[in-house]
């Protein structure tokens, strides 16, 4: 086969891009592009498995029968979606157990907001509101992004993540409706949430620098702030429906703009989590290194006994 | 066209999404009817329903602890099906035994002495070949039960019991798949299967001479027969057999006693502590 | 799989039939020891909601693919032949059944 010029490849990929239309795994793609789709497709398949933890370690102590099937299932769902993630990228080349490994090892990196302790029930309500409902902005339009693989991934995620976001809000909607005790519980929940959740869509646009080009590949559909400017405006009337208070003094609808303006997150503390320093980033990588390391004898048996099986049958076929 | 409309109405055709679920009591008659012993019926519900909550809850311990992230979804998947069995079987036990409790009474506000599960469910988690073992034995000896009770006399009983059929036929195809491939996989694997097996085997008895569910239409000669020959066979393909008998496991060891009398291991207490402390930390809450 | 996997398993695709007299739809892909094991990973995967009738699970190495760089040998040929589809013949409206 003859070699194509490097410029015919890069007009063919802008073009289709230029187009709207999908890059698919086996097309040229710059280098850059490929490397950046890995990185933003293990972070994100990463998230939803160290996402399972916070939430994970109430389904053992789920209050009622019902809320414990709904959170089992959740949890189990997030498993799934960062499986659909990883099969994205292994579709570039990308190896799952190489990811993991960089995971663990700290060369990749997983959303902040699961570096946060998960102190009472009210939490996983709160979550499920806050965290999936901020997911569901930043996920909705990667249904459309440019490498065909990940759209269709996010596209199954968000189907299936519609749930997610109703059954936290309807727990807090019923935790509401209960005991005193159970609405201070909201309400501190809510407080401790709304700072991490407003900093999961990233920095500010001035000051991430690799979103322009993420745009210009269509990777990205949305700059960082506008999406959260949108997770702003669909969850204040939710706030006031369900009666708590959003932890910002600032929060206040702005008539000319037609949005509300609110006050900006700590961006320290989201520096000092992603690099490392949150409440919880060692609980949370140290767990996945145990289950990955702990799981190594019996990944190994399986492969073991798929050799053995297609020796014998080998051995069967020629006697 | 927005991003919802494009991924509602455009990529979303393209895809096989789930349509409609079925209630498995749908249109059943909940009167207990004549000629069943209501006494025998709350019982068995609430045995089987203890039976599957604590298999449950010792699967929920895996999360985020599995050997590979497809058996998360795999576990998970059992340990739903099971939850969901308890709660069918709970809610039954409310009204055959005339207290109008609903699940959530019998799962959280009941003290260890109160629960009828057998001990094996109540053993704690272990390594994955233990969990394995234990599915794989409750599993073919609930199916063989479940089998029987599909055409029990009572039929709300009976149709928790065919829906059940078709969930335990699936943990028993998993176990027995994974038992096999510990068992042949790697002389640690084998090692780890021997163990659990060794682990499990004194409390089989508890299990093959349990008469819960006679009176209903399980009888339990013939369920502890079946379950042996379906264990024998496994464990042969396993390579895991100690002898040619029939009767697989080494029950000579048996420990008397039952958990259907109530009677526990020192493990059930703390699973109880942990899966009723919200509940038990807020009674007049409601979730 | 590429030489320098780590991975213990290997990776497989999965296809899924939606419904009977559905096409089986690929939706993604796992990691299974062996056959069997790949059908219950893609049943406890890709049907968590009641979404197939029938599963096919094939090992990604096995499949056959065509390369992007040949597109155009491939596929190009077939875009001129306008005489296979319907619309290219002129048939009066008053013509019934056709």
């Amino acid at each position: 086969m003859q070699e194509t010029p490097a410029s015919m490849n890069t007009s063919v990929f802008e073009d289709t891009i230029a187009r709207d239309q999908r890059i698919e795994p086996r097309d040229w793609m710059p280098d850059a592009y490929r490397a950046t789709l890995v990185r933003q497709i293990a972070q994100h398949a990463h998230s939803e498995i160290i996402g399972m933890q916070p939430e994970g370690e109430w389904i053992t102590r789920a209050p009622s029968l019902r809320r414990k099937a709904i959170l089992f299932a959740k949890v189990q769902d997030e498993a799934g979606h960062g499986l659909y993630l990883y099969s994205a990228a292994e579709t570039l080349g990308a190896d799952r157990t190489d990811m993991t490994e960089r995971l663990i090892d700290g060369r990749q990196k997983y959303s902040s907001i699961f570096n946060y302790p998960t102190r009472t029930f009210a939490d996983v309500g709160v979550i499920g509101w806050f965290v999936d409902g901020a997911a569901i902005c930043n996920q909705v339009p990667l249904c459309r992004t440019s490498y065909g693989p990940y759209g269709r991934a996010m596209v199954r995620v968000c189907k299936e993540e519609s749930f997610h976001q109703r059954q936290g809000y309807e727990l807090l909607l019923t935790m509401m409706r209960g005991t005193d005790e159970q609405r201070a519980m909201v309400q501190d929940a809510v407080d401790r949430w709304w700072w991490p959740s407003l900093m999961m869509f990233g920095p500010p646009d001035d000051d991430s620098p690799n979103s322009a080009r993420s745009m210009a590949w269509g990777i990205k559909r949305h700059s960082n702030d506008v999406l959260r400017q949108r997770f702003v405006d669909m969850t204040v009337p939710q706030a006031e429906k369900l009666g708590v208070t959003l932890p910002d003094p600032g929060l206040r609808w702005n008539e000319e703009r037609g949005h509300h303006d609110f006050s900006a997150p700590d961006w320290d503390e989201l520096k000092r989590v992603v690099s490392g320093d949150g409440p919880c980033n060692a609980e949370r990588i140290a767990r996945r290194r145990a289950a990955h390391e702990e799981g190594a004898w019996v990944r190994r048996a399986a492969a073991a006994h798929a050799a053995k099986r297609t020796a014998r049958s080998r051995r069967g076929a020629a006697a | 066209m927005t991003d919802e409309d494009l991924y509602v109405d455009g990529d979303g055709a393209r895809w096989a999404f789930g349509t409609g679920f079925t209630d498995p009591l749908h249109g059943i008659d909940q009167t207990v009817p004549d000629g069943v012993d209501a006494e025998d019926l709350a019982a068995c519900c609430l045995a089987l329903g203890d039976d599957a909550l604590v298999s449950a809850q010792r699967l929920a311990e895996w999360c985020t602890r599995a050997p590979e992230l497809e058996e998360e979804l795999a576990l998970a998947n059992i340990g739903l099906d099971l939850l969901g069995q308890a709660r069918l079987l709970y809610a039954r036990a409310g009204r055959a035994d005339g207290t109008g409790h609903g699940e959530d009474a019998y799962a959280y506000f009941r003290d260890p002495e109160d629960f009828r599960n057998i001990r094996l469910a109540e053993l704690p988690g272990g390594d994955f070949a233990f969990t394995v073992a234990r599915l794989l034995v409750l599993s073919v000896w609930r199916l063989a039960v479940c089998e029987a009770l599909a055409t029990a006399p009572d039929p709300v009983l009976a149709a928790i019991a065919a829906k059940s059929v078709k969930e335990l036929a699936y943990h028993r195809r998993w176990a027995a798949e994974w038992t096999v491939r510990l068992g042949d996989g790697t002389e640690e694997s084998a090692a780890r299967m021997r163990a659990a097996l060794d682990e499990l085997a004194p409390w089989l008895d508890e299990l093959l001479s349990d008469s819960t569910a006679a009176r209903l239409g399980a009888e339990p000669a013939a369920v502890a027969a079946r379950t042996r020959l379906e264990l024998f066979h496994v464990l042969a393909d396993a390579g895991l057999n100690r002898s040619t008998d029939v009767s697989p496991l080494d029950t000579s060891a048996f420990l008397p006693g039952s958990g259907r009398n109530g009677q526990h291991t020192p493990h059930l207490a703390p699973l109880l502590a942990e899966l009723q402390s919200v509940a038990r930390a807020h009674p007049d809450a409601s979730w | 799989m590429s030489p320098t996997s780590k991975a213990e398993w290997p990776l497989y695709e999965v296809f899924v039939r939606g419904k009977r007299g559905l096409n089986h739809v690929h939706v993604g892909s796992l990691r299974a020891a062996d056959d069997d094991m790949a059908l219950l990973h893609a049943r406890d995967l890709y049907t968590r909601r009641n979404e197939g009738v029938s599963i096919w699970a094939v090992r990604s190495d096995t499949i056959a693919a065509s390369a992007p760089d040949e597109k155009d040998p491939f596929f190009a040929p077939s875009g001129d032949k306008v005489y296979r589809h319907p619309t290219f013949y002129d048939i009066p409206d008053d013509v019934p059944h056709i």
